[in-house]
């Protein structure tokens, strides 16, 4: 029988541990052409692909169709939450489970909580979207496939797994070699 | 045409950037380092035995008393806290408004923030007397009612701001280190460094839909720090002005605050960058002259908001007519405590005039010394308000003076040990200039082919 313990920390790491397609990487030095051929293999009809780069570029959502981030939906909601929760707690505590008069104040003196309620809606939704941002982004993760260790310093890369509609091995290679790619190989992501 | 000024000089490539800035993580320190480390280190076991003693022995060993109730403890706290705002007027508010300028200095202030608020939220707790009873300060079902706290209470509304400013400060900072830890993770080549910044930068991949979701996330929480930093100073200046006590119960206080923070924040960063660049003199071509000099423009602005902040509370007290504010802002200038409200004039709105000269706003040892009486004098601000007005009130049977012990002192200075301990490490342990967000900048008013500034 496996110790319990080890049980637990296996299936976390089965979890955390990203799960890789194999496919085609192409390697760029100077973005700007990255992004061109990003385009380009775009247009070939390749819908899902991924690029690699140590910033955020220009123009690469464009290039690769990737739409507005939904976050700004969450940060609202739990926005609205956080302000919901502190207006409802301040009211519960001030108003009803522990009554005294302060001041001459109303039992719900609403000027006197906004400060508590405004600070709850930043809270939550500062919280919240940071949370967003990493179940999304699946972060985080252990043992991350690293193509080339500089893509995090000054190389681009493009990689479109073998298992996307319309790959062509032949194709990409052209594309990507056209492009003005340092390097075309094979590679896991 | 007008042509823009390179905002990071020297020709830099992006290999050249990411080499710069890892090398302070990857090389052992320089004997300078060294010996500012050792001292600060001395400086912060001091501040620690010096709040041992006031924790063991009580608050009597500082100098508050009755009437003076708010002494070093909460001057020092709204000092601390002020300097964290220029922090996140750099990283948040001047991200908002696309200041590309604010890209290799952002990282650093916010660590000020950070840092500032740590060393800043430690005072209230001491303050309170028995620091081992500080959580009572939050709202918890308890078995002792339960007794809610009062939310009416500014000192209850600090509590959240203080504490949600921390919070978020710490969660914006660490945002923009996630892929910085990830190029530190890619290029290590000793085994432990791996392990530890692949920890930190949590498996981070920088694919293109990565970054669509960070950049959002980034600017979401830029704007959502914006509203939190206006709101904690104005909170922090309601500790005063809620309260009837002439001196502290005027309307201007909150945009004073905010105003005042700024100005000694920059004047901070001003202090920090000016170390920074010469303990690491490549960072030289990260934080040019030109940064210094905007951030100078600042604090003569600043400066000017406030000073003519202590002016329209004089001109107030005399129009409102109200005998009592009328004393206390005579008291304040010409009474027995008239020499800290001088200092305070002559650091906060004297010293910063000579930056309407460019050769003094461009002078590394000028603004080294300006920056550093800029603080003084924030200081003595908060010094003035804070005991002239607590120690003469409406019944001058209840006059009294306050007078700083060498608890009080030690506290003050030592808390420098505590910040400067943070820091220093902070510099040899994380990417001091923000990687990823430079490289996009990096061609900023240069002709690049290809390129579109």
């Amino acid at each position: 029988m496996a110790n319990p313990i080890e049980n637990v920390v296996n299936k976390l790491e089965d979890l955390l541990r990203p799960k890789t397609k194999s496919g085609l990487v192409g390697i760029w030095l100077d973005d700007h052409k990255m992004v061109d051929a990003a385009r380009m293999v775009r247009e070939s009809g390749i819908q899902k692909f991924e690029a690699i780069s140590p910033f955020p570029l220009h123009g690469i959502d464009d290039a690769m169709g990737i739409p507005r981030s939904i976050i700004p939906w969450v940060t609202f909601i739990f926005g609205l939450l956080g302000c919901g929760l502190g207006t409802l707690f301040t009211y519960w505590v001030s108003a009803v489970d522990w009554p005294l008069i302060i001041g001459g104040k109303p039992m719900f003196s609403l000027a006197a909580f906004i400060p508590i309620i405004f600070e709850c809606t930043i809270l939550f939704a500062a919280l919240s979207s940071v949370g967003a941002m990493f179940y999304i982004n699946g972060l985080p993760k252990i043992d991350p496939v690293i193509i080339d260790p500089d893509l995090t310093c000054h190389k681009f890369a493009l990689f479109v797994p073998e298992e996307s509609d319309g790959y062509s091995k032949d194709n990409l290679e052209k594309i990507f070699k056209d492009m003005g790619a340092i390097e075309v190989r094979p590679a896991e992501f | 045409m007008l042509k823009r000024r390179p905002l990071v000089t020297g020709n830099k490539t992006y290999k050249d950037v990411t080499d710069d800035i890892c090398e302070l993580i990857e090389r052992p320190p320089g004997i300078h380092f060294m010996g500012l480390f050792l001292s600060v280190q001395v400086l912060f076991l001091f501040y620690l035995v010096v709040l041992a003693c006031i924790v063991y022995t009580g608050m009597g060993l500082m100098g508050v008393n009755s009437p003076v109730g708010w002494g070093t403890d909460i001057i020092t706290f709204v000092f601390w806290i002020g300097i964290g705002h220029a922090g996140t007027l750099i990283s948040a508010v001047l991200f908002l408004f696309r200041q590309k300028w604010r890209t290799s200095i952002a990282r650093t202030a916010e660590a000020m923030t950070v840092f500032a608020v740590m060393t800043a939220g430690l005072f209230p707790i001491l303050h309170t007397g028995r620091p081992w009873l500080a959580y009572w300060l939050l709202p918890y079902p308890n078995q002792r009612g339960p007794l809610w706290v009062n939310f009416r209470s500014p000192l209850v509304w600090d509590v959240f701001a203080v504490s949600t400013y921390a919070t978020v400060s710490i969660v914006f900072w660490y945002v923009g280190l996630i892929p910085d830890f990830a190029t530190v993770r890619d290029r290590a080549k000793n085994k432990v460094r791996k392990k530890i910044y692949g920890a930190l930068s949590l498996g981070w991949r920088g694919s293109a839909r990565d970054w669509n979701n960070y950049e959002m996330v980034y600017m979401l929480l830029a704007g959502l720090s914006t509203p939190l930093v206006l709101s904690v100073h104005s909170i922090v200046s309601f500790d005063f002005a809620v309260a009837q006590l002439p001196g502290w119960h005027t309307t201007i206080f909150p945009p004073y605050f905010v105003a005042g923070a700024i100005f000694s924040g920059f004047g901070m960063v001003i202090t920090l960058m000016c170390i920074v660049r010469h303990l690491v003199p490549k960072f030289k071509d990260y934080i040019t002259i030109d940064h210094m000099e905007v951030m100078n423009k600042i604090i003569l602005t600043t400066g000017l908001i406030v000073g003519y902040a202590y002016g329209s509370e004089f001109f107030i007290a005399w129009y409102s007519g109200a005998p009592y504010e009328q004393y206390v802002f005579v008291n304040r200038a010409f009474g027995p405590y008239g020499w800290s409200y001088w200092i305070m004039v002559s650091c906060n709105v004297i010293t910063p005039n000579i930056f309407w000269f460019k050769k003094l706003r461009r002078s590394i040892p000028v603004m080294f010394v300006a920056s550093i009486f800029v603080n003084i004098g924030m200081w003595f601000e908060r010094y003035v308000i804070t005991v002239t007005s607590l120690h003469r009130d409406f019944l001058p049977s209840q006059w009294g003076m306050f007078d700083m012990t060498f608890f009080d002192l030690g506290a003050l200075i030592g808390s420098f040990g505590m910040f400067l301990f943070l820091f220093l490490l902070y510099l040899r342990l994380v990417p001091a200039v923000s990687i990823a967000e430079v490289k996009p900048v990096l061609f900023v008013g240069k002709d690049k082919p290809g390129g579109h500034h």
